[in-house]
């Protein structure tokens, strides 16, 4: 295979132009595709099409760990109506992508397993694939029964359809219907010309990863108009990735706290989440860290008053959380419900091409703080936390885990902010991107690898922008990790991947 | 006098509930509610009315109703603070036990009525329990009965005193841990279920009065309530000694219920429910634990 089959981007965000990204045709692009997938370190961080002109132009990521690289090749087709061979019967994790070029663009794909819609948007190419008629899958039998659970849920969680089959009390089968969310948000990164508000839809994508989308969207937007920050303000943007991880990571604890009814533990971490969250407040204003994270610069400069602050709150913070995990996990009736509940095999997280959490829990080490790094983590890239057992309990230690590393993080951090240059550089908005580019930004937020990418036109337009959110894979690992479960372990499962709805259906 | 045994149930009904929330929003280190904050709830849903869905017949409209009922029927088979209770005949327990066990029989065909999913598999779950702790009760009952030679509730209490003989005290705590167990699992408390979650999956009794609400929903929450203080009234019933004079009994029929509901929000506070299947193990436990006490007693009474 000729080396030149596809282009290496290097640097995790590094914009190359897309005429010098390889066009193959489709045999070549799938054999390539299925060499480069069956390397371990390898996985698909992006593939998608997008009609140019008369055509339908796919572009593939591969992300390798080891070499930190980011391989891009492309295909190009003018009828739509060929089916293609799936790459999903080779690569189970591909079903996700292959999906989604199905849904809006009607390609068909041949042996691929099930082309189920993915969030029904309303451009969709099949306009007969309605939410409302989906056709669930079924088993016939006397002896199960079908549970269906949504899409409006008790309690404060988004939408979104669960349908089980069990038998008794053991969900053979758990299918999720997602969708409900879907606001066009890749449309509008389109539509809205204006920086400003590009920002504030990235921010929006998911509420609870507001750092981690804004990043990679800045990250993404600073590439491709060549805009270079300091490092005080990269250090910055870490630290609020981090405050974010460590808010959602106790906010978490107390949920699965809350669903095995375990209330000292709830109660508790529900305090430490809001000294966090109030911290971020302090800092910018917003709870979530909305605002914080601008390309070019920074509305809210850290200041000595609020880092030290922040350090003594994290303090204060590390002490209590240590105090309530080590009893938490420790306690038998709250091990009994976690410990052995929902495995997530690492053969599972692997096929489905699970990432962030759900792929460390069964001991994948992957990581973009460390394989890809971005901001700061280029200077000091981060060691990952890894579990084993593929549990409810290794999601819970996992999260235990990376906040307090997190905590640590920021620590050292702010010795190095104190070193570091004073920069007061306010947001840039009036930024040029490279013409006829490509560029792809991950950023690790708190579940996992989140990333954009954009392709720009001819006046530096963006044509096309596209997002992907952990769950957009993870969703899929969490209905195996339910299988030969009992129905009534799900809420506590569910909870601890804490998947986003809105994520997927962007 | 009867009837003031009804009115000390009622009584303490009426704080039972309030005194379990305090005590869990004090251990999580919350203002939380007042004690009458549960009884302000059913004002509330008593000046509602209730919806039907259409999908259900006349069971969903009058199981609430006979569930109630049922309870209050019990009421007057408790005997309360070594007060003969207001009906009293031979194996009365008997009657006792089925009168509940037929207000349940009503909330789970009611909830099957519903047609939905969460509520079938609530009724399947609560038939399952409820059936695996009726052999503790009637091996509690039994052993009591077998002690002091009568088969009514009031008798039994009457002539059962604790501190007649050392070996009582043996088979008298576990009768007691017995008792408590079967008040916790008959009103679905942590461990065996957690009242206070709001996930569908998991929950055993919340899930199959989902459907109903307002006046019903009262009527619901009224005889869970009363159960209480029901079970709370039995287990002090056993402990007053017959002797003392009416004041001191009423005193102390009060404590051992606020002292209940407090044990019940202290525990419920500092734990985890159990795993669904883990249930069932748990439940005949508490049969089990039943059992060495009836063995206790068939040794203490030379009859083995």
């Amino acid at each position: 295979m000729n080396e030149k089959n596809y282009i290496e981007i290097l640097n995790n965000g590094s914009p190359v132009l897309l005429k010098n990204i390889p066009v193959l045709n489709y045999p070549d692009f799938y054999n390539l595709l299925k060499e480069m997938l069956s390397d371990p370190d390898s996985h698909c961080v992006a593939y998608y099409a997008f009609p140019v002109e008369n055509m339908l132009k796919f572009i593939c990521c591969i992300a390798n760990d080891k070499t930190s690289g980011i391989a891009v090749l492309s295909h190009e087709q003018k009828n739509h109506e060929i089916a293609l061979l799936s790459l999903t019967s080779e690569i189970f994790a591909m079903h996700v992508y292959e999906r989604e070029i199905h849904e809006n663009f009607g390609v068909q794909f041949r042996n691929h397993p099930w082309l189920k819609p993915i969030r029904y948007p309303s451009d969709r190419f099949y306009k007969g694939n309605v939410m409302n008629n989906y056709p669930f899958y079924q088993i016939e039998s006397e002896e199960l029964h079908e549970v269906g659970v949504g899409p409006v849920h008790a309690g404060v969680i988004e939408p979104g359809h669960f349908r089980f089959i069990c038998n008794g009390e053991k969900v053979l089968h758990l299918e999720i219907q997602l969708g409900y969310q879907h606001r066009g948000i890749e449309k509008l990164m389109i539509q809205k010309n204006d920086p400003f508000q590009r920002m504030i839809l990235s921010e929006s994508i998911a509420g609870d990863s507001v750092i981690a989308h804004g990043l990679a969207h800045t990250g993404l937007i600073e590439s491709l108009a060549e805009h270079n920050v300091s490092e005080r303000l990269q250090i910055e943007r870490n630290i609020a990735l981090e405050l974010e991880r460590i808010a959602i990571h106790i906010g978490d604890t107390a949920a699965l706290c809350m669903d095995v009814a375990y209330q000292l533990g709830q109660v508790v971490n529900e305090a430490l989440r809001t000294t966090i969250i109030n911290t971020t407040q302090l800092w910018c204003g917003n709870r979530f860290g909305k605002g914080l994270i601008r390309p070019g610069g920074s509305n809210y400069p850290s200041t000595d008053d609020f880092i030290k602050s922040m350090l003594s709150t994290l303090e204060e913070t590390l002490r209590r959380y240590e105090d309530i995990t080590d009893r938490i996990y420790s306690l038998p009736s709250v091990l009994s419900r976690f410990d052995g509940i929902g495995i997530l095999t690492q053969g599972q997280a692997k096929l489905t091409g699970a990432v962030g959490m759900a792929a460390r829990i069964t001991g994948i080490a992957r990581d973009i703080r460390k394989s890809h790094p971005f901001q700061y983590f280029r200077q000091h890239p981060v060691e990952p936390v890894t579990q084993i057992s593929g549990d409810v309990l290794a999601r819970g230690m996992l999260r235990n885990l990376e906040a307090r590393q997190s905590i640590g993080l920021i620590k050292q951090w702010t010795k190095k902010l104190n070193e570091a240059e004073e920069s007061n550089k306010k947001p840039d908005y009036n930024y040029k991107l490279q013409p006829e580019s490509f560029a792809i930004s991950l950023t690790e937020g708190w579940r996992g690898e989140v990333c954009h990418s954009a392709v720009t036109g001819k006046n530096g337009n963006i044509i096309h922008y596209k997002i992907k959110d952990p769950s957009f894979h993870n969703w899929m690992a969490l209905a195996l990790a339910v299988r030969n479960q009992e129905i009534s372990d799900f809420p506590v499962c569910n909870k601890s991947f804490n998947l986003s709805y809105c994520g997927n259906d962007l | 006098m009867k009837f003031a045994g009804i009115f000390l149930i009622i009584m303490a009904a009426a704080i039972f509930p309030g005194i379990i929330l305090r005590v869990k929003s004090i251990a999580g280190g919350r203002k939380g509610p007042g004690i009458f904050q549960p009884l302000k709830d059913i004002r509330v849903l008593l000046m509602k009315g209730s919806v039907f869905s259409q999908t259900t017949s006349f069971i969903f409209q009058i199981a609430p109703t006979i569930a109630l009922a049922t309870v209050v029927i019990a009421i007057l088979l408790v005997p309360v603070a070594n007060q003969d209770a207001v009906f009293a005949f031979e194996g009365d327990f008997v009657f006792f036990a089925y009168l509940l066990a037929l207000g349940k029989f009503f909330t789970i065909i009611s909830a099957l009525d519903t047609g939905s999913a969460f509520e079938g598999m609530g009724a399947n779950r609560e038939a399952l329990f409820s059936m695996l702790i009726e052999p503790a009760f009637f091996i509690l009952l039994a052993t009591f009965a077998m002690f002091t030679g009568y088969t009514s509730f009031s008798d039994i209490m009457t002539h059962f005193h604790i501190t007649d003989n050392h070996y009582v005290m043996i088979f008298s705590i576990l009768g007691f841990y017995v008792l408590i167990q079967i008040a916790m699992i008959e009103n679905s408390r942590v461990p065996v279920d957690d009242p206070k979650t709001h996930l569908e999956l998991t929950m055993i009794h919340e899930v199959i009065i989902l459907d109903n609400s307002g006046f019903d929903k009262a009527l619901i929450h009224i005889g869970t309530f009363l159960k209480f203080s029901i079970y709370g009234a039995l287990i002090s019933s056993y402990l007053v000694p017959a002797g003392w004079n009416i004041g001191a009994q009423v005193a102390l029929f009060i404590g051992i219920q606020v002292f209940f509901a407090t044990i019940i929000g202290y525990l419920e506070s500092f734990r985890a429910r159990n795993k669904m299947v883990k249930n069932s193990q748990y439940i005949l436990t508490v049969s089990a634990i039943a059992i060495i006490a009836f063995v206790i007693v068939l040794i203490l009474t030379n009859k083995l």
